[in-house]
């Protein structure tokens, strides 16, 4: 099995190194790297048999055509757009040469791939939901690897294949950073690599508002970094869903309120709470003005135009993180409080405000996901809430409670990828058994998924991807494969070899160890 | 002195984000953009006086010219090469507009910078040293500025300060104020450790590295050019060491014609090509083209197949070395070698027959130590016999190793105001300091400010002894980085140690730093490098790249 190996890789796995003067930094066994059964497959399919039978692709012969009975043909933009992408990943070294059709084949040739769509709706036209089915393409080319003469093979393989949770997300976040469309898009690209299908697009925060709204352009106009280079126009969020539907992701938008909503003030007279400081206004402002109707005229126009704007049938409505500092200094505020029989209990603001914004997103027919605390603080929820839990550690008793009380959960508390170490972090993301929490199997069937989170303070265009990648890989594995694929030394040699994949598709994927890849990173 | 800026910076620092679950992460108070009355200079220049008097360049209009007594004309390449390089930097956006010399100049242009090189000798064919005269002085002033500076390492660091003092202002004219400059590093030898052994670093990655240094004035490249995983240098005496010690013989070599390049490509920036080969341990990938030079480990009475440190005890070891280290001395000019000397294991040695034989017939007991110094003391009297100097880290001055008077001690255990500085420094030797500046070492937030804090003369010694530290470096080990991620992790976080191996001691104050140190990565990011970002912000131009 050593020559499925798509290319020589070796691993030097020894004691002592200067650059680590603290001994505890890896408290792992050290991991060494053995060739894996499975070669670089990533992450691994439910099931594989992979034979010795080993199988030449010429890139002249070989062809990625429809199969007759599919369901899809040459009309279904998506597969033959995919076919072509996938013929370049497998044969990227390979343009000069000609096509010859003539050629003639060998008799241990793989001439063509047959792509049978077996449901007569092969939703090619449609967007990925939360309950779609998942392309292949990805894992045959993973299955390709060079011999020592150079020639791509391929060995006689049966895979039978799905994903254990549907949500599997990569958060983005282009407040703290506007992250140009071309990152966004090359992202979407490594994501497909690594079988992810959701980007939640954590799009403005307190520190920018980039989404050009076309009912309140205003927004982006005062509150982005700059009106005209570091937003997002509507070709560009049609482009960057388009690009992800091809790619079988979903695009959840994330439109976080009350708190986080410092640059939505900018462009947006009287939205935020004026704070006052003793009994005159301070000139600063707060999360969200709750009390105020134009308020919610403002969220029903606005939520109006997400709901078209993105066709994903989710929408992330954030609710994390409100302080409420400011509307206790609010005098209105507080004559609010006391009209409602609020008391001192500002929580019973925040649901006041989220209950009448969950309502304004429901009569758009869209489904809401939110951060955790809108559950904690005791918000009145639609029972197919999506509640999406951040804080803790991977076994923390939150996501019992939450699906104790019949919720739908998103897990991301253990995938904060922006908190950074020295060493092979990616363990510790693999390592996460989503579903080890006290609870019945009924509550278990709730978790759909989990996203791994990289927050903007500290990334841009410079760094996002080499941080990002491989280790949201390892998530990636953990969301897709079966519970039982917890092998870290198996993984280890699997995703050396897919980072060397990727990186020798262009992408600057980090190193997890000491390594090379003959086909080092091309770029700076 | 607002409009000093080059480019609008917008800084928003708001209180609550859930990206930082953990309120200590950051314990400093929050830093607050605020335009610097130094703009964007980066490091601060030990003296600086910029008027409110703003001149105007024109791409079409403005030269750099060697002025008429300079001791290096037309014919110095270094320094033609510089002016087309700041040229480029300055004008980068205008590169489409067609030059117009016979444009006229406004009252307000600034036409010129005359680059006078002052003394006769200005060792523009040479390479630079730790005695390098690298001072300049800058006045810019309607209609010529005048840079001069003894030697051309002054002027390069003189160019990079004046293209760092032109800014655009709102209409996108590039605009410089009148300024008064004089400047000289406050260290000697301010340097950036990359390793190319755990990882391969393609000589591109590496050039472009040197170029983010000349901008940053550090103005040495420590090459830890092979070590335990790999032995990428290519030598020409013993050329199965890379053909069977690096990852690959091929695509994983500096050859060399890859190590002039580099050497030359630095030179003319001004930087200093150090190259380290460490022994005698941290020479496993040796051992793969070397027959015995390493020691056989044994399991019990037998060999175990696996190898130690370089074996001490054969004569063929030295004349290995003789004769590897004379090619050493020959391919890198810089008048020093760093010998390594670390981290040496005993446990081999210990295990090895042969071995306990020798020390028992040199009387050193169960000593190991002095089994060690033997070694090196062996090994510096054969780099001695090349002319050339030799850095070596701490461990061999802590082993009590016999050294010459002149050794260079490096100094990296230990946070920065650790006693080793005292002692090595109190023995008398010339000191460089690595200690708090392992930039492999990662967190989230602003750990540039660790860096930058570091006080190199803050220890226990007289002022003799503070003399005789004569910088430091910043590390990199390459455990964890390669190709796809050193730039941005490397950059600005060194830039942080560069201040503080230029500037003067009293340059401490964090706010100024970070407002100028922002704009300084948004240049950087405009000139094309994936300099990562300190704090949520943005740079008129965004990297370009991936």
């Amino acid at each position: 099995m050593n020559n499925l190996l798509g290319f020589t890789f070796i691993l030097l796995a020894l004691g002592s190194c200067r650059g680590l003067q603290d001994n505890d930094v890896d408290e792992e066994p050290e991991l060494v790297f053995q060739p894996s059964k499975y070669g670089s497959l990533w992450p691994l399919p439910q099931n594989v048999q992979i034979s010795d039978v080993s199988l030449k692709l010429s890139s002249s012969s070989f062809s990625i055509t429809d199969a007759k009975e599919s369901g899809a043909g040459a009309s279904c933009g998506l597969l033959q757009l995919a076919y072509k992408r996938y013929y370049e990943y497998i044969f990227g070294g390979a343009k000069k040469q000609k096509v010859n059709r003539n050629a003639r084949a060998g008799p241990t040739d793989l001439l063509e791939l047959q792509v049978w769509i077996t449901s007569p709706d092969s939703e090619c036209d449609g967007y990925p939901s939360v309950s779609s089915d998942e392309s292949c393409l990805e894992t045959f080319s993973q299955l390709v690897y060079e011999d020592e003469y150079g020639t791509k093979t391929i060995n006689s393989t049966v895979i039978s294949d799905f994903p254990r949770f549907p949500h599997r997300g990569i958060l983005l976040d282009t407040s703290r950073h506007f992250l140009p469309v071309k990152v966004i898009l090359t992202n979407l690209e490594i994501m497909a690599m690594n079988k992810f299908n959701v980007f939640h697009w954590h799009i403005v925060d307190d520190p920018s508002f980039p989404y050009l709204s076309r009912t309140f352009p205003n927004l982006s106009q005062k509150g982005a970094y700059h009106p005209y280079t570091h937003v997002y126009t509507p070709a560009d969020v049609k482009m960057v869903i388009e690009f992800a539907r091809l790619r079988g992701i979903r695009v959840v938008s994330e439109f976080d309120t009350p708190g986080h909503t410092q640059s939505w003030g900018k462009g947006q007279t009287d939205l935020l709470t004026p704070c006052y400081s003793g009994s005159k206004p301070s000139g600063t402002f707060g999360p969200v003005n709750p009390i105020l109707n134009s308020t919610y005229e403002f969220m029903t126009q606005f939520f109006k135009e997400i709901s078209e704007v993105f066709p994903d049938a989710y929408i992330h409505l954030g609710g994390d993180e409100v302080s409420f500092a400011c509307w206790q200094s609010n005098p209105d505020i507080q004559k609010f409080m006391e009209q409602q029989g609020f008391g001192k209990d500002y929580r019973k603001l925040e649901s006041f405000y989220i209950q009448k914004l969950l309502d304004i997103v429901a009569a758009t027919n869209k489904g809401y996901i939110i951060w955790q605390e809108v559950f904690d603080n005791g918000v009145k929820l639609k029972p197919d809430t999506v509640v999406h839990v951040w804080i803790g550690s991977g076994s923390n008793s939150e996501i019992s409670k939450v699906t104790a009380a019949g919720y739908t959960t998103i897990l991301s508390a253990p995938w904060y990828l922006d908190y950074i170490s020295i060493g092979q972090d990616w363990l510790n993301y693999y390592k996460v058994e989503p579903l080890n929490f006290n609870g019945t199997e009924e509550q278990k069937k709730l978790v759909i998924g989990g996203e791994a989170c990289m927050w903007g303070e500290y990334v841009d265009a410079t760094n996002l991807t080499p941080r990002l990648w491989p280790r949201a890989s390892a998530v990636a594995e953990r969301l897709w494969s079966a519970k039982e694929v917890t092998d870290t030394g198996d993984a280890f040699s699997r995703l050396s070899l897919h980072r060397c994949r990727l990186v020798e598709r262009g992408i600057p994927a980090e190193p997890l160890t000491p390594s090379f890849c003959l086909h080092e990173y091309k770029g700076i």
